[in-house]
């Protein structure tokens, strides 16, 4: 069977790979939306995040044998209280301007993140093993699908569902998400605010590191591995509705299954369709698919 | 006001008599245009401009006189920004010489400054052929490697051990195009066919995709025409989807900087081509002993190729007597080029730098015995096995 002058098997094969993308834009563009959804602030330093759990991990391995399984935990903790420091030392000052300000102030700090790294480990990067036990592949019969990739979009996904559920069904969600529509009446009620707001940029942040280790055994961990992410993963959040948690993980997850539909029918676009699409969607609506008008 | 315009005045004056005493000591400009933070910056980059330094200390910091001085800039794989860097540095910064780094787009723009500004522009870590074909200046030299080089040797070896079907993927630009396209002309002349090729954007994120395009042409040989981060990056996915179990991947352009962050686990067995190694005999081993202690990892070709690059044209301007760009060119064209990075070179009509090539297979790990210990000599073309005997009649420079 033949679809688009593409045979029935390349078709079913990209779409397992364009799965696999997807899963990985909707851990990251998770991240993002809960960042801006809870705290309004433009997190630009997402990528770089994510390029330092996916080096927290290379150096976790290297320097103290730290192993994959551990490195899923330890990464993103590690990243979580760097991101911590950042909120506290400089974010929390930005909250009641601008979101410009917030937005400058992450880009800043994601190019010196990269400098760094890119100083101390070069640009073309480190090599992360694939953990033994996900090694090999699957025959899925149309195609081989290497265990990892498969173990990727399992785990995105119940990272996914468990923030969604966190944040929508639990008194903890409830509580975060009374802080946004209205901080200075939940700190009526005696709870501690900046606290809340503090551990959700921590939890953010986390999400990133995770995508990151998640990543590490497939890409080469360079300086610049978020760089490149970070402005797609931004066009997924803008389609989904900035800040809707629902949006960006279903967004996600279809922009990857578009995306590599796009690198069969025509590979020289398959880096801007993307955008494309971005640009369609906010013409029709603005808020994004499933932003608030 | 009358305060403000006696300022001005003093300014003006002051301005006029410091450029006046700049040009009393008048030094020798060389500028250095690479990726200094991008996807190629480990070819080059900040391991380049130490490479340049170190030329300049080694010829003794100044030449008829005048003190030698180096201005860099990252040109961000932007041609814009690379072009006008040049265009400023040439008009406000009296540079003599221009180093170009990676980024055969990028070179391209910089050539046509170079033609246009007359100052000479020696082309390092770009790739593109077309630098001394359709896009020759007089004052271009190619000088480290080019894409006709590197398919020769690379795609005529694996050709002519068996690899007769190919499938290229391809970096979507002129660096990328050019090399697919002298690899595929090298391939077919060689009784080998190529069943298919795939454009991908540079910097792309995941490669898999293609590599499966790839898988299902039923090609032997997967020609990776791309380089750097690009080229990591579809070795990787080709060793994890188990591709390379039933294809032979192709190297068409791997610095040593690229095998050692992929590490020889994942690389080992590979061809590739390249104009210089550390490990080839003494003195470029006394190199890379130099540029280790600095640097803490051994040059690639193109850190080397800038060493020898700046000491042969300081060496130009010394046999010349001047820095007039003509004399110059004269004197580098006419010069039997003789250093750790190139033995009995001669520049061409066209600006190619003809010089040994060296087809390597990278070492397992268990061939390789000490540190970056990572390739083994498979073949040594001579200059006009490499490029061919004939300058590339596109370029206008060459009598027809």
């Amino acid at each position: 069977m033949i679809v688009f002058g593409v045979p029935l098997p390349a078709i079913l094969g990209q779409l397992t790979l364009g799965l696999v993308n997807g899963s990985f834009y909707a851990l990251l563009s998770l991240g993002l939306a809960v960042i801006f959804g809870l705290l309004g602030i433009v997190n630009f330093a997402h990528g770089a995040f994510y390029m330092l759990g996916a080096f927290a991990a290379y150096i976790g391995m290297q320097a103290f044998g730290v192993n994959y399984w551990f490195a899923l935990i330890l990464a993103p903790l590690t990243v979580a209280i760097l991101g911590i420091i950042i909120e506290r030392l400089f974010l929390r000052h930005l909250y009641r301007l601008d979101p410009l300000y917030g937005l400058l102030l992450t880009f800043g700090i994601a190019l010196i993140a990269e400098g760094i790294m890119r100083d101390r480990f070069g640009a073309s990067g480190k090599s992360y093993p694939v953990p033994h036990l996900l090694r090999g592949v699957f025959d899925l019969g149309f195609m081989v699908l290497p265990i990892y990739r498969a173990w990727v979009v399992a785990a995105s996904l119940t990272v996914c569902g468990m923030t969604w559920f966190l944040l929508e069904r639990t008194r903890l969600g409830a509580i975060l998400r009374a802080a946004t529509e209205n901080a200075r009446l939940v700190q009526a009620f005696g709870i501690n605010v900046p606290l809340i707001v503090m551990g959700t940029y921590g939890a953010g942040v986390a999400l990133a590191a995770l995508a990151g280790v998640l990543a590490a055994p497939v890409v080469q961990v360079s300086p610049l591995m978020g760089s490149s992410l970070v402005i797609v993963v931004f066009a997924v959040v803008v389609i989904g509705g900035m800040g809707s948690i629902f949006g960006a993980v279903v967004s996600g997850v279809s922009l990857g299954l578009i995306e590599g539909f796009t690198k069969v029918i025509y590979p020289e676009a398959s880096n801007i369709v993307v955008f494309v699409i971005m640009a369609v969607v906010l013409i029709w609506r603005p808020a994004g698919l499933f932003g608030k008008e | 006001m009358k305060l403000g315009s006696l300022t001005g005045a003093l300014a003006a004056i002051f301005g006029v008599l410091t450029t006046q005493a700049a040009a009393a000591a008048d030094p020798v400009v060389i500028g250095d245009i690479d990726d200094l933070s991008g996807v190629y910056a480990d070819a080059q980059g900040q391991g380049g401009i130490e490479a340049v330094n170190m030329a300049i200390a080694d010829f003794g910091g100044s030449v008829l006189g005048r003190k030698i001085v180096l201005l860099t800039a990252d040109h961000q794989n932007k041609p814009d920004i690379g072009a006008t860097k040049f265009r400023e540095w040439a008009d406000q910064n009296g540079l003599n010489m221009l180093l170009g780094g990676s980024n055969t787009g990028v070179s391209i723009a910089m050539a046509k400054v170079a033609a246009a500004k007359k100052v000479p522009f020696i082309v390092i870590g770009a790739g593109g052929a077309s630098l001394t074909g359709a896009d020759c200046t007089p004052y271009s030299v190619h000088y480290a490697y080019d894409t006709t080089a590197l398919a020769n040797g690379t795609a005529s070896t694996i050709v002519k051990n068996g690899g007769k079907s190919w499938f290229f993927i391809t970096a979507d630009y002129a660096f990328g195009t050019q090399l697919q396209d002298a690899a595929a002309r090298v391939v077919t002349a060689n009784g080998g066919k190529v069943l298919g090729s795939v454009r991908v954007p540079l910097g792309a994120t995941d490669f898999s995709s293609f590599l499966l395009q790839a898988q299902s042409s039923g090609a032997q040989v997967l020609g990776l025409a791309n380089a750097g981060t690009d080229f990591s990056n579809s070795l990787k996915g080709a060793n994890e989807f188990g591709i390379t179990k039933t294809m032979k991947p192709a190297a068409l352009l791997a610095f040593i900087s690229d095998i050692h962050s992929l590490t020889l686990q994942t690389a080992q067995g590979l061809y590739l081509t390249t104009g210089w190694y550390w490990d080839l005999n003494e003195e470029t081993r006394a190199f890379g002993k130099r540029f280790f202690a600095k640097m803490h990892r051994e040059p690639t070709m193109d850190q080397a190729g800038a060493y020898s690059a700046t000491l042969q044209y300081l060496n130009a301007v010394k046999a010349a007597g001047s820095t007039d760009s003509d004399k110059v060119m004269t004197e580098l064209k006419q010069a039997k080029l003789n250093d750790m990075f190139v033995k009995n070179g001669y520049i061409r009509a066209d600006g190619l730098m003809v010089h040994n090539m060296y087809v390597m297979q990278v070492k397992t790990p268990a061939e390789s015995k000490y540190a970056w210990d990572y390739y083994k000599v498979i073949k040594v073309m001579p200059g006009a096995e490499a490029d061919g005997t004939q300058p590339d009649p596109a370029c206008t420079l060459v009598k027809k």
